[in-house]
């Protein structure tokens, strides 16, 4: 059995092994690029109905935000949506045969929770200045600058061994199943792995949510309110 | 050599055997306590079930660790080389 820790190199770019989970992020983020272009290049006032699934993903995925964070959707609805739509592609995209999805290897899920850390760093700053910012490490008060500080890493490194966890252990378990059972057995895991990957794309998004909103607004009201609940 | 092969097998399995008890309890708890909640207040089950997945996740997390941990011990041990 191959393991789950090490990734299929398909070809060499010079001296860069690109693996398999390389060229399906290239595939998906193809595809999410040219069905956005493709779906928004004629916008009209009275929607055709194309315009209005389009609308209608928009609206819900602010409806998302706006009752996770409380605050307007605009500034964040395009991280927050493309993390959305390309985890849940990734997920799904175990779908097409032959194809593993990418965010079941290691490397994938490390880049998206780096660029989740890399976002609440930049969020916090845009939100409450750098001042601000590095004062919300220091609340409720300076003995937790430590913690804090432990707890915006290790809260990243959990969103990413929580994603690569979960999508892995299900190519994983399919794959056992599979390799002892053949055919149509494998069909009722393969459904529950479909909504596990819908339910893990919409966590990392809310989670991420969670934390640019917890570090604008401890940022903004460290010394007013308490800070809200910030799960880990 | 043998005994540390044999050490890690068992000791994957023992990871993820108690390493889901933990977790399958809370969860446990979490959906009676969300249930118990709807079935009170049925008009906030969308926000409460919003909070429910959040919540079951970041308690699933505990137990994808101890599988993580199992398999970094049967596919990467670093002490067997």
């Amino acid at each position: 059995m191959t393991s789950p820790l090490e990734s299929l190199v398909l070809f060499y770019l010079g001296p860069v092994p690109i693996t398999l989970a390389v060229v399906t992020t290239w595939g998906i983020m193809i595809i999410l690029i040219t069905g956005a272009f493709l779906l928004t290049r004629q916008l009209d006032l009275t929607a055709t109905k194309r315009q209005a699934a389009l609308e209608l993903l928009v609206d819900t995925i602010d409806n998302q935000i706006r009752e996770t964070s409380g605050a307007e959707p605009a500034p964040y609805r395009g991280f927050i949506g493309s993390l959305f739509l390309f985890i849940l592609i990734a997920n799904w995209s175990s779908l097409v045969p032959g194809i593993e999805p990418p965010t079941a290897q290691l490397e994938t899920d490390a880049a998206l929770a780096t660029l989740v850390f890399l976002s609440v760093i930049w969020f916090g700053i845009r939100g409450s200045g750098v001042r601000g910012y590095l004062r919300s490490f220091a609340a409720p008060n300076p003995v937790m600058i430590p913690l804090n500080m432990i707890e915006s890493v290790t809260r990243a490194f959990s969103m990413f061994v929580r994603l690569f966890g979960n999508v892995m252990s299900g190519v994983f378990v399919i794959g056992i199943v599979a390799s002892l059972a053949g055919l149509l057995v494998p069909i009722p895991l393969m459904a529950l792995d479909l909504l596990t990957g819908l339910v893990q794309a919409y966590i990392f998004a809310v989670l991420a949510m969670v934390f640019i909103t917890s570090a604008v607004e401890d940022g903004a009201h460290h010394s007013k309110h308490k800070p809200p609940h910030s799960p880990n | 050599m043998e005994y540390l092969n044999l050490a890690s097998i068992i000791c994957a399995a023992f990871a993820v055997a108690f390493g889901a008890i933990g977790p399958a309890l809370a969860e446990g708890r979490a959906v009676a306590a969300a249930m118990d909640a709807i079935a009170r207040q049925p008009e906030a089950a969308n926000t409460i079930s919003r909070t429910l997945f959040v919540g079951l996740a970041m308690i699933e997390t505990t137990a994808i660790y101890c599988l993580v941990i199992a398999l970094l011990l049967l596919f990467a041990n670093p002490l067997l080389g």
